[in-house]
């Protein structure tokens, strides 16, 4: 019978890992790192420059040894096929091609419910690009950390940036994506903004449809209502389009726009972002980010991205070196920690923790519950000569100790107990 | 202020309802010769926006002003049209004409899946968008609101000429004639010496190009990202059901319709927004099952 055969197949090949599970201490050929990241839908503007990134910077470590001399051996998987379907293709890269590290997702939605899964398998798992920071706040877990900032971190430090910038406003409306991460990113920024300014009315709370192509009715109606500040958390062609159509009537004339994702958007706005709009990069990360502009790894980096891609980085391509220096200095340090001997999965995860290291800009440190650590970076945008692209310049780090919910509390509740204090702490420093 | 409100929020949807009906017609028109529900229009829409993009860029880069935008548009709409409109029909759709509806809207779907992949292939992941002729034809105010001249005039213009065009194309000319009473019923078309092949061919070439035509009229004003075809085929879907299948007059109302509720809910009810054209679509269906403008089929048998 075929199907005896096969299960007989299944069977011997069981055993095989198991046995080399027993052995996993000994040096491996290479190490086999799944990635999923968006290679088709709206979303793949960052999932396809993620991929090239971790193709690049990859290629790079490997040129310079590897980890130990193991050499790192990229699979990806689309995220952009659904969440069914991206789970069973986790297990199948996980369960039948022995791979002990993952790097996912790009999205929320799918961060949420691949970090169970993770869990379960034992595998070790890097949240590589999304922003949601209710996963590491609902549930603690072993086997899984991220290498960046959350949603209340990246919100929080707008709200301060904006009311350093903006410290009269009066009026607010928002115009976000209609999906978690645009409902999620509104609560933690008005409540933050209304711990920080209480007199603050909000006028106008939109939510178009995700991949929305057209918003003159709401721009029309922005016009109309002439708030102080517009905030968008959109992001790829749903905010370059709002930009575009917003910009063609002449709306940042009459509002200061807030945009805390623009910076993956900058380079195709070209000219329609004005000067002068509020632009956040999800991080600490900007290519010409004036501390490390010069150094030769983001300098270096930038380049070999822009040859082969043609684009400048963008968040997510921070964000995946991100993850791969901390995985190489997690492995680094567990090695260490087993006194040479290359460790088990268990070992580089709890390594993880606790854990400092560098991507192309500065410092992150990994809490004990597996949340990164990561400054961040605002600016508002300015057209240089050089580029025929706004740039971002009053560039401010905000360092993320400072703002970042403790562990073991709730954010939604944590940033309606921040003070006006925090505005003018002296540590947050504008660097251009 | 209270009554400036109505005014703007019915110049917003009317230029909304524009783009919607153009996607729309093309769909109900296929429908109503044919009787299927080509779910690969959404894809025609998509590749008229990429088309008029390419064209754009490549105008712009020759040193073409922003006026031969215009004419980019339509003929970009038209090569989408009479290429892959043609492919699909001479390829799939010939051999499905009397195959099980379920089965037509698979392959249909199908085809939708290997036309997004197409377009991920030739135009890549990052949006494209070309805008020049927005701001070449400048704005207008309204009641202190700045509306672009483009989605004030232009769009609704084109609209109306496409209906009033295709509407008199149907009652006048022979062809239009032929393609009604196709539709009414094909084996009495053939019967009456009608070419049902080349009148098949035609309608659905004819309806993809308005799939094209409103993808490229959207492009100036719209990112242009995989995906895109996929977001207009659920609500051009609720402007024919809710007008009926296969009712040309009925998609111009259906999408006026749905094109102003949407805007006065964005001033009155934001929340609202993005279920508005559903509501609409379920309550009528709810009541009158064929859609508005349908009449009660007459038996054949």
């Amino acid at each position: 019978m075929k199907f005896k055969t096969l299960s007989r197949i299944f069977a011997g090949a069981v055993t095989v890992l198991a046995a080399s599970g027993a052995l996993a201490q000994s040096k491996p050929t290479e190490l086999k790192v799944g990635i999923t990241t968006f290679l088709s839908g709206p979303a793949s503007v960052f999932g396809v420059p993620g991929m090239a990134a971790a193709d690049l910077y990859i290629e790079q470590l490997n040129a310079a040894g590897g980890i130990n001399g193991v050499k790192i051996v990229p699979t990806y998987i689309d995220e952009g096929v659904g969440a069914d379907k991206l789970l069973s293709e986790y297990r199948r890269v996980v369960q039948e091609t022995g791979t002990k590290v993952m790097l996912s997702a790009v999205s929320s939605g799918n961060c949420n419910i691949i970090a169970p899964v993770a869990e379960d398998l034992k595998v070790l798992n890097i949240l590589w690009d999304c922003g949601t920071e209710k996963v590491l706040e609902e549930k603690r877990y072993r086997y899984v950390t991220r290498t960046q900032a959350n949603a209340t971190i990246e919100m929080l430090s707008t709200v301060l940036y904006l009311l350093k910038t903006k410290p009269d406003m009066k009026t607010i409306a928002v115009m976000n994506q209609d999906y978690a991460w645009g409902r999620d990113s509104w609560e933690l920024f008005r409540n933050a903004l209304l711990a920080l300014k209480p007199d603050v009315k909000i006028v106008a709370e939109l939510f178009p449809k995700f991949g929305a192509t057209d918003y003159s009715t709401e721009i029309s109606r922005l016009q109309a209502l002439r708030p102080d500040v517009i905030l968008s958390t959109s992001w790829g062609g749903d905010l370059d389009t709002f930009v575009r159509q917003a910009s063609q009537r002449g709306l940042m004339k009459s509002s200061l726009l807030v945009l805390p994702l623009a910076e993956s958007s900058l380079e195709r706005l070209g000219t329609a972002l004005p000067d002068g709009v509020i632009v956040g990069a999800r991080g600490d990360h900007y290519f010409l980010h004036p501390q490390f502009k010069d150094e030769p790894k983001l300098k270096n980096f930038t380049k070999k991205f822009q040859e082969k891609t043609g684009a400048y980085p963008i968040y997510p391509v921070f964000h995946m070196v991100q993850a791969l220096d901390g995985l190489v200095a997690g492995y680094q340090k567990a090695i260490k920690v087993n006194k040479g001997q290359w460790p088990s999965t268990e070992q580089v995860a709890d390594a993880m923790r606790g854990l400092e290291f560098r991507g192309l800009t500065g410092t992150v440190k990994i809490r004990e519950d597996g949340q990164g650590l990561e400054d961040q970076l605002l600016g508002v945008t300015r057209k240089v000569a050089g580029y025929n692209f706004p740039v971002l310049e009053k560039i401010m780090i905000y360092p993320a100790d400072l703002i970042s919910t403790p562990v073991g509390q709730k954010s939604p509740e944590w940033v309606k107990t921040i003070k006006p204090e925090l505005i003018n702490n002296p540590r947050f420093k504008q660097l251009n | 202020m209270s009554q400036d409100i109505y005014i703007l929020a019915v110049l917003d949807g009317l230029s909304y309802a524009a783009l919607l009906f153009l996607v729309a017609l093309g769909m109900t028109l296929v429908f109503g010769v044919m009787n299927i529900v080509n779910m690969a229009h959404g894809s025609f829409y998509a590749l008229g926006g990429y088309m008029a993009a390419t064209l754009g860029l490549w105008a712009t880069a020759h040193g073409a002003s922003p006026a031969w935008s215009l004419l980019i548009l339509p003929l970009a709409a038209i090569i989408v049209g009479c290429v892959f409109g043609a492919l699909m029909e001479t390829s799939l759709m010939q051999h499905i004409y009397n195959k099980d509806p379920i089965l037509q809207l698979l392959i249909t779907f199908s085809a939708f899946m290997i036309f997004e992949d197409l377009q991920r292939l030739v135009w890549g992941t990052q949006p494209y968008f070309v805008s020049d002729i927005v701001n070449y034809l400048g704005t207008a105010d309204i009641l202190g609101i700045t509306y672009t001249r483009y989605q004030l005039m232009v769009v609704p213009g084109v609209a109306l000429v496409v209906f009033v065009a295709l509407r008199s194309f149907l009652k006048l000319s022979s062809i239009g004639r032929q393609i009604v009473a196709v539709s009414h019923n094909r084996e009495i078309s053939t019967a009456l010496g009608i070419n049902v092949k080349r009148i098949s061919l035609l309608t659905f070439v004819v309806g993809s190009i308005l799939g094209a035509l409103a993808g490229a009229l959207a492009s100036p004003t719209v990112s242009w990202v995989p995906g895109i075809g996929g977001e207009m085929i659920v609500l051009s879907f609720a402007v024919v059901a809710t007008a009926g299948l296969g009712q040309i007059e009925g998609a111009l109302v259906a999408a006026i319709l749905i094109g102003l509720a949407r805007s006065f809910t964005v001033y009155l009810l934001p929340e609202l927004e993005v279920l508005i054209p559903f509501l609409i679509m379920v309550l009528v269906l709810l009541f009158r099952p064929q859609g508005l403008f349908s009449v009660a089929q007459s038996r054949r048998v």
